[in-house]
C-alpha cells in the first residue's frame, strides 16, 4: 500500500494479522529464484575463496604438514594453519576450550580441518587442498560407542535424573525386562550447505554474512578468533536454506576462517564447502545406545524404569551436554514412571563433534520410552496402544516428571483419544489382523504414538530475546529481531504479531535481515523458541511505541487514554478516526519517539542441574501420530500406507505455517528412523557423505494417505504470544509412529509375543533381520 | 570435415556462442559464475538433490522436447544445439508468476526455498507433458528433487493445482516452439566442434562415423554421453577428463528399434527415451528404469553408459545379462558383437579396446515360454543405488525348469550370472523344494561385501529371497508378495 492510496476507514480486519493463513513472506521469491542466499550475493571485485584441508586420520599427532605444493598451486593466494590465527584457536561453544578452528598438533577425527587454502576461485582452492602432504602418528581411535570401554572418556559432565527408587521398584515388580537399543544419528541435510562470506572493514572491523541460526555466537567466535572486541564484528543473515540445528554452532568454523582470511588479506573471502566436506566436517544428530530396564505388572502398568543414554558426542563437547540432558528430560515421553532413574553418558569419540538437531536429544530420549512400551506390551500380550494409554501422564495425579516438574497443561490423553477415533484405530487393528492371517509374505503393522515435548532452552539464561521496531513517518514499519529465518516462517509470524499490534496490514511491516548490529546478545533460533521469544519481544517493542502514541493522542486530542483504540488501518481517538499514518505523522511532529527496542524473558522457569530438579520447561507441546505400514518379510522393504496426525500448537499464529512444520517435521523424523543411515568405516571415515549414499525421504516415501489435523481446541495454558505454542521440533517425533508400526508388522510373524527390538534406523536390512530373528525364536 | 570452435546454444531468450569452454565446465557453474543466473542452486553437485534442475530442450526425432536435467553434472560442451531454460525464464513480462510458481506459492510448497527453483523446474517439465498429472506421475517427476523442509505434501498439492492457474498449451515455451526449433535446426550445421587442446580439449563429433574417427585418433579420450557418472568424476573427484568427446547429441546413437524379437538400443538412448518401448515389450525392465536415479538423471543417463562404465552396481546389466543381451562395439569401421556378460571382465575392467566404443546393446525380448522379472532392493525405494538386484529369466516346461538365466547386481565386483544357482535349478521340478535346494548354490556364485548400502549377510539373504519371491510369484495367486506404492496399472 502506498501513502497515496485512500484508506478504507470501514475496514473490518487487517490482512496478515495474527491467526491469518499468511503465506511465507519470501514464497514469491523462493519460486522465482530471486530469494538471495549468501552464495547468490554479488561478489565484490577481488573476492577470494577458501577451502578447508581435512584430516585423513581419525586420531593422532600431526608429525609433519608439507603444504608447499598447496601454496604453489595455481590461483592460491594464502594458506592458513593454526598459527596464523591472530586470536584464540578456539570455537568451543560450551566454553570448555575443546574445539580448535584448525587442529594444531593432533587430529581427533577423520575430516577435522587442519588448514585452509585461500585462492582466486573456489575450484582452485578445492584442487589445491588435495595437494597437502600430512603425516600422522596414528593412535587408536574410538569410533563407535558400542566399543567404548567402561569408564570411557566423556566430553562433558553427565546428568542423572532420579525420582523414587527405580532399583527397588524394578526389583519388586512382578515382571522385569532389560535390554539395549541402538538409535542412529542423522545428518541435517539442509539443502543450502554451510557458507560464510566476510567483508573486511576499517580498523579491526569485519562484516560476516553467515548461514547461521546463531548470529550472536558467530559474532563472539569471530571476535575471539580475530582477537578483537565483539563490537568490531557484525554478523548478518537474511535467510538460510535450511538449518534444523545444523547451523546452531556449526557455522562458527566457516565464519571464523572467512573472517581471518578477509582481515589478513584485506579482501572479501567466501567459504562454501562442497556437500561431502560439509557432511564430513560438521556435526550431526547424536546416535545413542540406550540401556534400559523396566519393572511392570501383568496388566502392563509400568512400576519403575532405569535408563542409561550413551551418546556418540565426537571429539568435543559442542552442545552434547544439553543434548544428552534433553534425552533424559524426554526419557518419559508422555508416560508417568512411578520410580525412575536416568543417567547420561556423553562419550568422547574420534568422530565429528555431534551437535543440535531438531528435537535436540529429545527424540532419542523418547524412542527409549517407546521401546519400553513395546517391551511391556509384547510381554503381557496386549496392544501397545493399550499400554501407552495405561501409562500416560495424569492431569491431577501421576503427573510429576523425572525432573520433578509437575505437568500442568496435560492434554495428551485427549489427543490420543481423539486420534484413536479419527484414525479408526480399533477397526483397522482388526482389519490388519485379518490381512496378516492371510498374507504370508507381506505383513501390515499399525502404531499410535504420542509426543510430549518440553518447551524452553534448558539453559535458563537463553530464554530471552530482543527486537527493534521503527515506525517511519509514512506509517510503514521496520521490524528486526534476534530470531533467524531458516524456512520455518518465523519472520512472517513475528511480522503478523507486529501488524496485529499496530492494526496495520502486514505489507506495511518490512521484514529485515537478522544482524547483530541491530539486536545484540541474542540466543540461537533453536529449541522451537523462535516465535515464542521473538514474537513477544517484537510485541513488546510495538507496545512501547503504541503506549507513546496513546499518550500523545490522549494529550493532543484531550481524551482519556482508554478512548484511543487501534482499529484496522486507523486509530479511533474519542469520536474521530485517524488513519494510522496520519497519527504517526502528528506524533512525529510532536517529537514522539517512534522506535523501540523490545525485550522478553520467559517467566517461571528454573533448573538445578546438580540436583536434577526444577521447572526447566515453561510448557509442553503435545501431539500424536498413527501410522500403518506394510512390510515385505522376504526383503525387509516397506511402505508407509497411511499416517494420521493430531497435533496442537495452541492458538496458532499461522495455521498454514504450523501445518507445514508438522508435515515436514514428521517426514524428517520418519527419515531419521527409517532410511537415513550414517556409516563410518573402521578408519573413522564417514562413508555416507552425500545424497548418493545418505538417503533422506523423497516425495514417494511420504505416506500414501496423510491426514494432518491441528487440535483447534488447544490454547496455551501459559500467557505466550497470543497463547500460541512452539511448533518447530515437537512434530519431528511423530515420526516414531512409523518405527513402531514397522515393529508391529515384524512382531506379527511371531504372534505379537516377542518384542522385535527393532533398532533405528529401521532400514530394510534391519527390518528383515528382525523378521528372521523373530521367525527363529517363535 | 567441417569444423568449428564454438558451442552454440540458446539460453533462455538469448543465443549463445562460446569459444572459451573447458571440457569439464558444468552448466551450473556457467549459469551461476559466468551469467549470474543464481536462481539455479547447488545442493550436492552430484545429480541427486535437484536444486540445480533446469530444462534442456533438444531436437529429438524432429520434434523439440524439453527435459529436466541436473545442471551440476551437465557439461556445457554437451549443450551444442540445445535450448537451456532456467527458472529466471519463467517470469512473465508483467512481472507476474508462472502458473507453476503461483501454485507453489499458494499451496505453501516452499519453506526455506533453496530447493524450490529445482522443484519448480521439474514440475514445469511435467506440466508441459501432463497438465493433469496423477500422484504417481508427480512422484516420478520429483524422484530427483530433495526437499528437507516441507515433507513434500504441499508440493504435490501444488503440482495437482498448476493447471488451474494457466493453460499448459498456451505456455510461452510451447508458443515459441517453432521459433526455437528453427534456431536449433540452424545451429545443426553438420560441423564437428573442436575446442582447446591437451588438457583443455573437447570434441563434439559431427556424426557416428566422425565419432569413430575421433576415437581412433584419440583413443584415450573420455567418452561422455549423459555425464551422470563422468559428471561426478569432475565435481567430486576433480579428475582431469580431457580430452572429452561428447556423444549425447549424435542422432544416430539415439535410435531404439525393434527387429523382430530383438530390441536394439543405441548407446546414446537415455533411460527416458527407452522407457515407452520397454514398457510395452519388457515391462519389468521399464519398472526398473523408473527406479534408476531421478527423472533428471534418467533424462541424461544412457543404458549404453550404464554398461560401458563397468560399474558393479549398474542397474541395467544384470537384467540385460539375464535376457541374453549382446553388445555391439565399434572401432573405426570395424564392429564386433559379444555377449554382454563377457564385457565385464573384472572390477573396473571391461572388454573394450582403446579407441573402441559401445554402439548399441541388443536385447532379446523374452518369449512366452519364459518368465522374466527383475527386482531392485535399496535403502530408499527411489533414487537410490542398489544394495541387491536380482534378474530372472526362467523357462518352465512340463513342470520342470527348462532353462534359467539369473544375474545379480551388488553381489560381486561385476554384474554377474548365478551359474551355480542356474545349474542347481535346470532340469529340476519347479517346486519349493527345488528352490530351497538351490539356495546353497548362491555361496558358490557370490561372496558379497559389507558396505554402506548393506551387509554381506543381508545381501546374501535378500538375494536368495528374491529367488523365493520369483517362485512364489508364479504360484501365489492373489496374496501380495511385495509392498507396492501404486495400484497395479
Amino acid at each position: 500500500m502506498t501513502k497515496h492510496e485512500a484508506l478504507d476507514l470501514a475496514k473490518a480486519k487487517i490482512t496478515g494479522g495474527v491467526a491469518a493463513d499468511q503465506r511465507h513472506d519470501s514464497a514469491h521469491k523462493h519460486v522465482t529464484g530471486e530469494a538471495a542466499y549468501i552464495d547468490d550475493m554479488p561478489e565484490p571485485a577481488g573476492t577470494l575463496h577458501a577451502c578447508l584441508g581435512l584430516s585423513q586420520a581419525a586420531h593422532g599427532a600431526i608429525l609433519s604438514m608439507n603444504l608447499e605444493a598447496v601454496r604453489a598451486a595455481p590461483g592460491v593466494v594464502d594458506v592458513l594453519t593454526a598459527e596464523d590465527l591472530p586470536g584464540a584457536n578456539d570455537i568451543s561453544p560450551s566454553g570448555l576450550h575443546d574445539e580448535p578452528v584448525l587442529a594444531a598438533d593432533k587430529v581427533q577425527f577423520f575430516g577435522q580441518p587442519i588448514f585452509a587454502v585461500i585462492a582466486q576461485t573456489r575450484e582452485a582452492a578445492r584442487r589445491a587442498c588435495r595437494l597437502a602432504k600430512v603425516e600422522y602418528a596414528e593412535e587408536p581411535a574410538l569410533i563407535d560407542i558400542g566399543d567404548a570401554p567402561a569408564g570411557a572418556k566423556l566430553v562433558t559432565k553427565p546428568l542423572k535424573l532420579q525420582r523414587g527408587s527405580a532399583e527397588e521398584a524394578i526389583a519388586n515388580a512382578p515382571r522385569r525386562i532389560k535390554g539395549r537399543m541402538r538409535v542412529g544419528g542423522q545428518d541435517h541435510f539442509y539443502l543450502e550447505g554451510q557458507i560464510a562470506f566476510a567483508m573486511p572493514g576499517e580498523d579491526g572491523d569485519v562484516t560476516v554474512h553467515s548461514s547461521t541460526q546463531h548470529p550472536s555466537e558467530v559474532q563472539h567466535m569471530v571476535a575471539h578468533v580475530l582477537g578483537v572486541a565483539s563490537h568490531a564484528v557484525t554478523v548478518e543473515v537474511r535467510r538460510m536454506g535450511g538449518g534444523f540445528g545444523g547451523k546452531e554452532t556449526q557455522g562458527n568454523q566457516f565464519a571464523a576462517i572467512a573472517a581471518v582470511a578477509a582481515k589478513r588479506l584485506n579482501r572479501p573471502v567466501k567459504i562454501r564447502p562442497d556437500r561431502d566436506d560439509d557432511m564430513t566436517a560438521t556435526g550431526k544428530r547424536h546416535d545413542f545406545l540406550i540401556d534400559y530396564e523396566v519393572g511392570f505388572d501383568d496388566d502392563g502398568n509400568i512400576l519403575g524404569t532405569d535408563f542409561t543414554y550413551a551418546a556418540r558426542c565426537g571429539f568435543s563437547s559442542d552442545l552434547s551436554g544439553p543434548v544428552t540432558d534433553r534425552a533424559l528430560f524426554h526419557c518419559d515421553n508422555a508416560y508417568y514412571y512411578p520410580a525412575v532413574r536416568a543417567v547420561s553418558a556423553p562419550l568422547y569419540t574420534n568422530t565429528v563433534s555431534n551437535t543440535a538437531f531438531r528435537g535436540f536429544g529429545g527424540p532419542q530420549g523418547m524412542v527409549g520410552a517407546e521401546r519400553i512400551i513395546d517391551e511391556v506390551a509384547f510381554a503381557v500380550g496386549k496392544d501397545p496402544l493399550e499400554i501407552r494409554k495405561k501409562n500416560i501422564y495424569g492431569t491431577t495425579a501421576r503427573n510429576v516428571t523425572p525432573y520433578h516438574q509437575t505437568v500442568e497443561d496435560n492434554v495428551i490423553a485427549r489427543i490420543v483419544e481423539e486420534l484413536e477415533q479419527s484414525a479408526d484405530y480399533g477397526k483397522r487393528r482388526r482389519q490388519i489382523e485379518a490381512f496378516n492371517a492371510n498374507s504370508p509374505i507381506v505383513k501390515r503393522g499399525l502404531a499410535l504414538t504420542p509426543v510430549k515435548f518440553g518447551i524452553s532452552f534448558t539453559a535458563t539464561h537463553f530464554n530471552q530475546a530482543g527486537a527493534l521496531v521503527h515506525v517511519y513517518t509514512d506509517g510503514s514499519v521496520h521490524l528486526n529481531h534476534g530470531g533467524t529465518e531458516m524456512g520455518q516462517g518465523l519472520y512472517v509470524k513475528v511480522a503478523q504479531v507486529v501488524a496485529e499490534e499496530f492494526q496495520i496490514d502486514i505489507d506495511q511491516v518490512k521484514i529485515t535481515a537478522t544482524t547483530t548490529g541491530k539486536v545484540p546478545n541474542t540466543s540461537a533460533t533453536a529449541a522451537s523458541s523462535g516465535s515464542d521469544l521473538n514474537g513477544m519481544a517484537a510485541q513488546n517493542a510495538a507496545q512501547q511505541i503504541k503506549g507513546r502514541l496513546v499518550d500523545f493522542a490522549a494529550g493532543h486530542y484531550e481524551v482519556p487514554k482508554d478512548q484511543v483504540v487501534f482499529l484496522p488501518g486507523r486509530v479511533r481517538v474519542g469520536n474521530q478516526e485517524i488513519p494510522f499514518a496520519d497519527l504517526i505523522k502528528q506524533a512525529y511532529m510532536a517529537r514522539v519517539q517512534l522506535s523501540a527496542a523490545g525485550f522478553y524473558k520467559t517467566p517461571k522457569i528454573h533448573w538445578d542441574r546438580e540436583k536434577g530438579r526444577g521447572h526447566p520447561f515453561y510448557y509442553f507441546a503435545y501431539g500424536a501420530a498413527c501410522a500403518e505400514v506394510s512390510v515385505d518379510t522376504l526383503t525387509g522393504e516397506y511402505m508407509v500406507e497411511r499416517v494420521d496426525i493430531l497435533h496442537e500448537t495452541g492458538r496458532s499464529l499461522n495455521r498454514v505455517i504450523d501445518l507445514g512444520q508438522i508435515e515436514g517435521g514428521f517426514i524428517q523424523g520418519m527419515g531419521w528412523l527409517t532410511t537415513e543411515e550414517l556409516i563410518w568405516d573402521d578408519k573413522g571415515r564417514l562413508r555416507t557423505h552425500a545424497p548418493s549414499t545418505y538417503k533422506i525421504p523423497l516425495a514417494s516415501d511420504r505416506p500414501k494417505v496423510f491426514n494432518v489435523t491441528l487440535a483447534d481446541w488447544s490454547e496455551n495454558a501459559e500467557p505466550t504470544v497470543h497463547r500460541s505454542k512452539a511448533v518447530g521440533e515437537p512434530p519431528f517425533m511423530l515420526g516414531m509412529s512409523v518405527l513402531h508400526a514397522l515393529s508391529d508388522a515384524v512382531a506379527s510373524v511371531a504372534g505379537h509375543r516377542i518384542c522385535p527390538r527393532l533398532d533405528a534406523p529401521a532400514t530394510p536390512e534391519r527390518v528383515l533381520m528382525a523378521v528372521e530373528r523373530l521367525r527363529a525364536a517363535r | 570435415m567441417k569444423t568449428r570452435d564454438e558451442i552454440r546454444f540458446l539460453l533462455n531468450g538469448e543465443a549463445v556462442a562460446l569459444r572459451d569452454v573447458k571440457p569439464d565446465e558444468t552448466l551450473l557453474d556457467h549459469l551461476r559464475l559466468q551469467r549470474r543466473l543464481t536462481g539455479t542452486k547447488e545442493g550436492c553437485a552430484e545429480g541427486d538433490c535437484g536444486a540445480c534442475t533446469v530444462l534442456v530442450g533438444r531436437l529429438q526425432a524432429g520434434g523439440l522436447v524439453y527435459e529436466s536435467v541436473n545442471a551440476c553434472i551437465r557439461f556445457v560442451g554437451s549443450l551444442d544445439g540445445c535450448h537451456v531454460v532456467t527458472v529466471e525464464h519463467l517470469k512473465r513480462p508483467d512481472g507476474g508468476l508462472h502458473p507453476v510458481q503461483q501454485a507453489m506459492v499458494d499451496y505453501h510448497g516452499s519453506q526455506c526455498g533453496f530447493c524450490t527453483p529445482g522443484f519448480v523446474m521439474s514440475l514445469y517439465a511435467l506440466w508441459m507433458r501432463e497438465p493433469q498429472p496423477s500422484d504417481r506421475a508427480i512422484e516420478k517427476a520429483l524422484q530427483g528433487n530433495l526437499c528437507r523442509c516441507t515433507g513434500y505434501e504441499p508440493i504435490v498439492r501444488a503440482a495437482h493445482a498448476i493447471s488451474s492457474y494457466g493453460d499448459a498449451s498456451a505456455d510461452p515455451l510451447k508458443a515459441e516452439r517453432d521459433a526455437v526449433t528453427k534456431s536449433l535446426v540452424a545451429m545443426k550445421d553438420g560441423a564437428r566442434v573442436e575446442i582447446g587442446s591437451g588438457g583443455e580439449r573437447l570434441v563434439v563429433p559431427a556424426s557416428l562415423d566422425d565419432l569413430a574417427a575421433v576415437l581412433e585418433a584419440e583413443p584415450k579420450a573420455t567418452i561422455v554421453a549423459g555425464a551422470t557418472d563422468v559428471g561426478l568424476w569432475v565435481t567430486k573427484l576433480m579428475r582431469d577428463i580431457a580430452p572429452v568427446v561428447f556423444i549425447g547429441g549424435l542422432d544416430e546413437l539415439h535410435g531404439i528399434e525393434e527387429d523382430g524379437n530383438v530390441i536394439r538400443i543405441g548407446a546414446g538412448v537415455s533411460y527416458t527415451e527407452a522407457f515407452a518401448l520397454l514398457a510395452r515389450r519388457i515391462p519389468p525392465l521399464a519398472d526398473l528404469i523408473d527406479r534408476i536415479g531421478g527423472e533428471q538423471v534418467r533424462n541424461m543417463g544412457t543404458i549404453g553408459g550404464n554398461i560401458a562404465n563397468g560399474s558393479p552396481i549398474g542397474d541395467t546389466p544384470p537384467p540385460l545379462i539375464a535376457l541374453g543381451a549382446t553388445l555391439t562395439l565399434r572401432k573405426g569401421g570395424a564392429r564386433r558383437t559379444i555377449p554382454l556378460e563377457d564385457f565385464f571382465i573384472d572390477y573396473g575392467k571391461q572388454d573394450r579396446a582403446p579407441g573402441e566404443f559401445v554402439e548399441a546393446v541388443n536385447v532379446p525380448v523374452p518369449g512366452a515360454e519364459t518368465r522374466f522379472e527383475v527386482w531392485k532392493i535399496s535403502k530408499r525405494r527411489d533414487e537410490d543405488i542398489t544394495a541387491v538386484l536380482g534378474a530372472f529369466n526362467i523357462a518352465i516346461a512340463d513342470g520342470k525348469v527348462a532353462s534359467a538365466r539369473i544375474a545379480y547386481g551388488g553381489m560381486a565386483a561385476t554384474p554377474k550370472r548365478a551359474k551355480a544357482v542356474e545349474a542347481a535349478l535346470v532340469g529340476k521340478p519347479w517346486t519349493a523344494e527345488s528352490i530351497e535346494g538351490a539356495l546353497s548354490a548362491f555361496e558358490e556364485d557370490y561372496k558379497p561385501i559389507t558396505d554402506m548400502r548393506a551387509s554381506a549377510d543381508y545381501r546374501m539373504l535378500a538375494a536368495r529371497n528374491l529367488l523365493r519371491r520369483f517362485f512364489l510369484d508364479g504360484v501365489a495367486g492373489h496374496v501380495p508378495l511385495q509392498v507396492s506404492r501404486y495400484e497395479a496399472a
